[in-house]
């Protein structure tokens, strides 16, 4: 018997709008100027929003967090496309996702100054999961959440986020694997920042794209440019169409660039060239998105005046909110232990009660 | 009334609540076609269908991080651990999420959901089958630990498992799966997680139990009673976490008496919990030092060995008439 191949693959790369902003008119999804502008507008507030993070962080008025600056062209293209059933299943670098999705902007600055609030959403039916702080996890939990919003009828979609780190976890091909079995209507997203806080890429595994790991699964595959908003765009309507279709998930890596530390924590300087970062910073993909509404006649100096103002305010005004005096009970972790009640809690937490009485209300003195 | 082994009366549990809710399913290794390796979920498939049976890949962490996704979507799924010595690839869903999304999210997202396990010796299996390692899972705050002893609390624990808000950890003792039949009622059961039962009244001495070691516990009781006419009250733990410290507890201040048996191995498990308890609780009525009957801090050894590391009738008799005659 001759051998034969008996299965080839391709991972294709797609780029609509290079570094300078040209955008490639025959892949360009021709969105109306006031998508394009909404879609810029949130990118800008999930900019202004991390910077003002870092500067609280600094001023240590917020704890450690892992700042988000460069990642915007990924998450927020993909929310403003999912439907208001579909899960958003986040990382945590996908800040700007969430908050089209209807997360607060004081829901980071609680949850990264240690308060389990900033978990909180409005309304659960937004379909945001929390911030999955262990790396992968989240990977089989969008399969569950997939094949529940389908038997139970519905022709929702759970988009789940990971890292290029990610995808060394065994999470992430335990749960490839179960979503494609299950042909259910997942798309993952791996944003390919090119760290795990010191690791690089290519350290972390010896695959030459992120995207054919799905192959292995027979889950179709492509490659953006993560920088690239309209990339993303394009990608994430493929994806989501051929979920909701009941082909079952798809993968999209999206390419780029983790410009900042990985939490504020760390030193980049300690593992990675500096003249690599300055050469992200000119693809970064706010730069180019503006150059592209520049050419398309709908921005301009004024209008970018006026934008940065706007979210100036929506952020001063969140960090107002956030650092106004709250009435924070100190038991509350007594309260959600269980949805039954048992007498050993209430015991435990009458103890607890007596014992900030007896440390006077004051900072406990822990040594 | 129907006399039923364990797995007939998990299996009907199993059915009741299938039939009952839409919401419940089954998913794990070998639980469709096959019907599990211990034949628990046998004849679900066929009844309920491949959309309500999954038989999954060979994936524990897949398997429970895929349960807690569908419980976030309001369904109520029943997954099992083929052994409980696969269950701890599953370790970093249960502790990072499963225990904690309630917390998490002030309720705002809940998991009920419930992960079975078939546990303990006395089955002459292979390496990594015949653990008892129940205070690993009731360690963690958030979800709840069961462990039925025998076939008709097996089947109404399993109810109450899967109508349970929380995620419950579901321990099924394989020594006892087919060891014995009991009537198991007509009409379904549903008894109270977090509590214990009173297995037989007494007033000299309180003997505490659970799963698989309820066997030789009511042996060595009847024997002790028989030679010496001793009342002993005899308490059926079936809840490890939350731990029922109240009823435990009120029964040695009637009996200042109390022996502790336990198959797992005796540092920082159950037994040390409820011997802790009965300190806080009632050390001025004892009469004598709690007394515990475990397995040994060593690696569970193989089957040709495990007779003698497994406690006996004998051992907890033993510990009776010394508690006794302290």
């Amino acid at each position: 018997m001759p051998r034969k191949p008996v299965a080839k693959f391709v991972v294709d790369h797609l780029q609509v709008l290079d570094e300078k902003g040209q955008v490639d008119a025959k892949l360009d999804p021709g969105l109306p100027g006031e998508r394009l502008l909404e879609m810029y507008r949130w990118m800008r507030l999930a900019r202004e929003l991390d910077e003002r993070m870092l500067k609280l962080q600094r001023q240590g008025r917020l704890g450690t967090f892992p700042p988000n600056t460069g990642h915007e062209a990924v998450s927020v293209p993909i929310a403003m496309a999912m439907g208001p059933k579909d899960w958003f299943v986040g990382a945590f670098r996908e800040t700007g996702g969430r908050l089209v999705r209807g997360e607060p902007l004081t829901s980071p600055l609680h949850y990264y100054n240690g308060w389990e609030e900033g978990n909180l959403l409005p309304d659960p039916a937004l379909r945001i999961t929390p911030i999955s702080v262990v790396i992968g996890c989240q990977i089989p939990q969008a399969a569950g959440l997939a094949f529940a919003s389908r038997y139970q009828g519905e022709d929702a979609v759970a988009v789940a986020f990971i890292g290029d780190g990610g995808t060394s976890e065994g999470d992430f091909h335990e749960g490839l694997n179960f979503a494609a079995v299950w042909k259910a209507p997942v798309v993952y997203v791996v944003q390919n920042n090119q760290w795990a806080i010191s690791v690089p890429r290519a350290a972390q595994t010896s695959s030459r794209t992120l995207a054919q790991k799905a192959l292995g699964f027979d889950i179709p595959c492509l490659q953006v440019d993560g920088n690239d908003a309209l990339a993303v765009w394009v990608a994430i309507h493929e994806a989501l169409d051929h979920a909701r279709s009941g082909k079952g998930p798809y993968l999209i890596e999206a390419v780029t660039y983790r410009l900042m530390m990985h939490t504020t924590a760390d030193d980049p300087k300690k593992y990675r060239d500096e003249a690599e970062e300055k050469r992200a910073w000119e693809k970064e993909p706010l730069i180019r998105f503006r150059a592209y509404l520049g050419a398309r006649g709908l921005w301009d100096e004024e209008r970018d005046r006026a934008l940065a103002a706007e979210v100036k305010d929506q952020v001063d005004g969140a960090v107002r909110a956030f650092e106004a005096p709250h009435d924070r009970a100190d038991d509350i972790a007594f309260e959600h232990v269980y949805g039954t009640d048992h007498p050993h809690l209430h015991e435990q937490r009458a103890e607890f009660l007596a014992n900030v009485r007896f440390d006077g209300g004051k900072e406990a003195d822990h040594g | 009334m129907a006399k039923l082994t364990m797995v007939q009366a998990i299996n009907l549990a199993l059915a009741e609540e299938m039939e009952r809710d839409r919401s419940v399913l089954v998913l794990g290794e070998d639980v469709g076609r096959d019907g599990g390796v211990f034949r628990v979920t046998d004849g679900l498939l066929e009844k309920f269908g491949r959309d309500r049976v999954l038989d999954t890949p060979l994936a524990e962490s897949a398997i429970l991080g895929a349960s807690i996704g569908m419980a976030m979507a309001g369904l109520r799924p029943v997954c099992e651990m083929q052994f409980c010595g696969f269950s701890y690839l599953m370790m970093g869903q249960y502790e990072a999420h499963a225990t904690r999304m309630r917390a998490r999210t002030q309720g705002q997202f809940t998991l009920p959901l419930v992960v079975r396990m078939p546990y303990g010796g006395g089955v002459r299996a292979l390496e990594h089958h015949s653990e008892s390692r129940e205070a690993i899972w009731a360690h963690l705050p958030g979800a709840k630990v069961v462990l039925p002893s025998g076939p008709r609390n097996a089947r109404a624990l399993m109810a109450a498992a899967i109508r349970d808000p929380d995620p419950v950890v579901f321990m099924e003792p394989k020594h006892s799966y087919r060891a014995f039949r009991e009537e198991v009622p007509d009409e379904p059961e549903v008894l109270p997680i977090g509590k214990c039962q009173v297995a037989q009244p007494g007033t000299d001495l309180t003997l505490v139990s659970w799963g698989a070691m309820m066997r030789p516990t009511l042996k060595a009781a009847a024997e002790v009673t028989e030679k010496r006419g001793a009342s002993i009250e005899i308490i059926d733990v079936l809840s490890i976490a939350p731990l029922d410290a109240g009823a435990i507890c009120e029964s040695v201040r009637r009996t200042g008496r109390c022996v502790v048996v336990q198959e797992a191995p005796r540092s920082f498990g159950p037994s040390s919990e409820i011997t802790a308890q009965i300190n806080d609780r009632a050390f001025l009525y004892l009469e004598a030092p709690v007394a515990r009957v475990t397995g040994y801090d060593v690696v569970t050894p193989y089957f040709g060995r495990e007779k003698h590391y497994i406690p006996s009738a004998g051992r907890v008799a033993r510990a009776i008439e010394e508690t006794l005659d302290f």
